[in-house]
């Protein structure tokens, strides 16, 4: 049974007008001296909720030493191709990061083309690249709405994380472990 | 202060009149201007945001409390949008009639800053008791002229229209025009009667506002006609002051009339095609025709700078004379009377601002047939009615 909404034809009041322009009046007049519910931005921000998808960031391990171990996946998932990544060793006289891999000799997000659809942070192997809280990017010119990788680590600064995956490498490399 | 009274009436009546309406021109201007600010105001207010409340000048910033305060209040945007008017760009569009295109906001002053003159805006009394209205040009066809001058304001937007040689504002221009010439009708019909009560048979008939306040400033004498003369129109001609009311929202183009640019539909209407101080000229011409039509609305209906219903300006400064006899001065009455007037008017600045955010806007084919069908039939029956009452009445008054 489709739910029939009845049109009653107006009233005499009602096709006069002035009363519910006058009842309009008072709507709106309760409206002038009620409180603004306005959120004054720059002074005030939104709480942003768990799980938010700002601007990508790369995160540090527990350890202070970068994920990323230029793999290249998240280039080549970006939809806008908006991520720019130049693969390049560990330099060999860093102790801590022993066992790492490989890590980007550079890194750039460029934000004017990210559409933050987050694929880079589902593909990324290493869970090295996050869509964090922050929202607000704003720059006076292009160059400067390009992220690089250090803002990048910046802006993603560390996230705990429970693999220690280089940790076990050096283990294993160390006490000549099979897989 | 009676040398400066002197040094005025010894002016050549010419140099008078020159001075008389820059200090017109110098009072509307700024209004209008606060008004666009109070506008921007009341409509956030009633939306439930704060408003305007970022501009401000570096050097007040550091003002303690009153910096922040103005700040919030968002006079400073005043400025601001003057400065950009001034200053932005002022493109001219390339397919368009240059010489009618500058003229129309142009022609949109004229009859906005016309009409002022002969409007009075207060009064004062001579040494006989009379009443001397404050107005720049006295006339006797007084609402004649502001119905002639005010109506010119359609050519204005036409022109606009047509000169800017683009379909939309083109579309804005007619609709405006016909709408204007529409609710004219009623508008003139719905003061009728108001003149027809106050010219006595026989008497010298008159169209002056001044005249139909001086009828309106009378006290309470029991229940004779004399005390009709205390009673201000709107209370003895309710309809009228009603069509009136709705007559001039159509003729200020004001929501929910707005048909000459209503953005849903023709983008910006009349104006389009137009930017900075040229479209700031159409935004100044609105709001003296808003400003003026409250004045007339408040002479005609609401006994102009009487303060209330039975307690003519007169009274009150009697009143005052007790208190301290520099109240009766001429300057303090022209005053109290200008300050009554601007306070009615300010009032129906901020109804027009209300009725916006309140009534939506009509269709197109609605506002026609509201004015021809509803409103008209009305005006002549309302006009019918008061001739007839009158006819009855008149001997008796
Ligand atoms: S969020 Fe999407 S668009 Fe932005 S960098 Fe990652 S994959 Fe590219
Ligand atoms: S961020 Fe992740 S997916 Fe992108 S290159 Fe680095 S490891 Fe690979």
């Amino acid at each position: 049974m489709p739910y029939v909404v009845e049109r009653k034809p107006l009233t005499l009041l009602e096709r006069v007008y002035i009363p519910q322009i006058l009842a309009g009046l008072r709507v709106t007049l309760k409206h002038l001296f009620a409180p603004n519910v306005t959120m004054e931005y720059p002074e005030q921000r939104p709480p942003i909720p768990a799980g938010y998808r700002g601007v990508p960031t790369l995160v540090k391990d527990p350890n202070g030493r970068e994920k990323c171990v230029s793999c290249q996946l998240c280039e080549f998932v970006c939809p806008p191709k908006a991520i720019r990544i130049t693969p390049g060793e560990v330099p060999a006289d860093q102790p801590d990061r022993a066992h790492v891999e490989k890590a980007p000799q550079a890194f750039d997000i460029d934000m004017l083309r990210c559409i933050y659809c987050g694929l880079c942070q589902e593909v990324c192997p290493e869970e090295a690249i996050f869509l964090q809280n922050q929202f607000s990017m704003t720059g006076y010119t292009r160059a400067e709405m390009v992220n690089d990788k250090a803002r990048l680590y910046e802006l993603g600064g560390t996230l705990p994380d429970q693999h220690f995956k280089w940790d076990k490498k050096k283990d294993a490399a160390e006490h000549g472990n099979a897989h | 202060m009676t040398a400066i009274v002197e040094f005025w009436n010894n002016l050549h009546p010419l140099l008078q009149g020159v001075i008389k309406g820059l200090a017109v021109i110098g009072v509307m201007f700024p209004i209008g201007g606060a008004c666009s600010l109070v506008e921007r105001k009341v409509s956030a207010a009633i939306q439930g945001r704060p408003g305007p409340n970022r501009a401000m000048p570096f050097w007040f910033a550091w003002v303690p409390v009153i910096g922040p305060f103005l700040q919030r209040l968002g006079v400073f945007h005043l400025m601001a949008d003057g400065a950009k008017m001034f200053f932005k760009e002022d493109s001219l569009p390339g397919h368009v009639n240059k010489f009618y295109f500058l003229l129309a906001p142009v022609v949109a002053m004229i009859p906005a800053l016309t009409t002022v003159t002969v409007v009075p805006f207060g009064a004062y009394f001579d040494e006989a008791g009379r009443m001397i209205p404050l107005v720049l040009a006295n006339l006797d066809v007084g609402i004649l002229a502001v119905f002639a001058i005010g109506s010119l304001g359609v050519y204005s937007l036409i022109l606009a229209g047509w000169a800017s040689n683009s379909k939309y504002p083109f579309l804005g221009g007619i609709r405006a025009s016909a709408q204007l010439i529409s609710y004219e009708l009623s508008m003139t019909l719905a003061v009728v009667p108001v003149f027809l009560m106050i010219n006595v048979p026989g008497g010298s008939g008159t169209l002056s506002l001044t005249d139909v306040v001086g009828f309106q400033s009378g006290t309470w004498q029991g229940l004779t006609m004399a005390s009709l003369h205390g009673t201000w129109f709107i209370m003895t001609m309710p309809l009228a002051a009603i069509i009136f009311l709705v007559a001039l929202f159509a003729e200020t183009n004001r929501l929910p009339f707005d048909m000459a640019e209503g953005e849903a539909d023709l983008v910006g209407g009349f104006h389009t095609e137009y930017g900075a101080m040229k479209w700031g000229l159409f935004f100044v011409a609105e709001y003296s025709h808003m400003l003026i039509g409250s004045g007339v609305f408040t002479l005609l209906f609401l006994g102009g700078w009487n303060p209330l219903p039975f307690v003519p300006l007169a009274s009150v400064v009697g009143w005052l004379a007790h208190l301290s006899p520099l109240f009766q001065h001429p300057l303090a009455v022209g005053l109290l009377s200008i300050g009554i007037f601007l306070a009615k008017v300010l009032f129906f600045m901020f109804l027009f601002m209300w009725v916006r955010w309140t009534v939506p806007r009509f269709r197109y084919d609605q506002v026609m047939k509201l004015g021809w069908q509803k409103l008209l039939p009305l005006a002549i029956g309302n006009l019918i009615f008061y001739a007839v009452l009158i006819a009855l009445l008149q001997p008796k008054l």
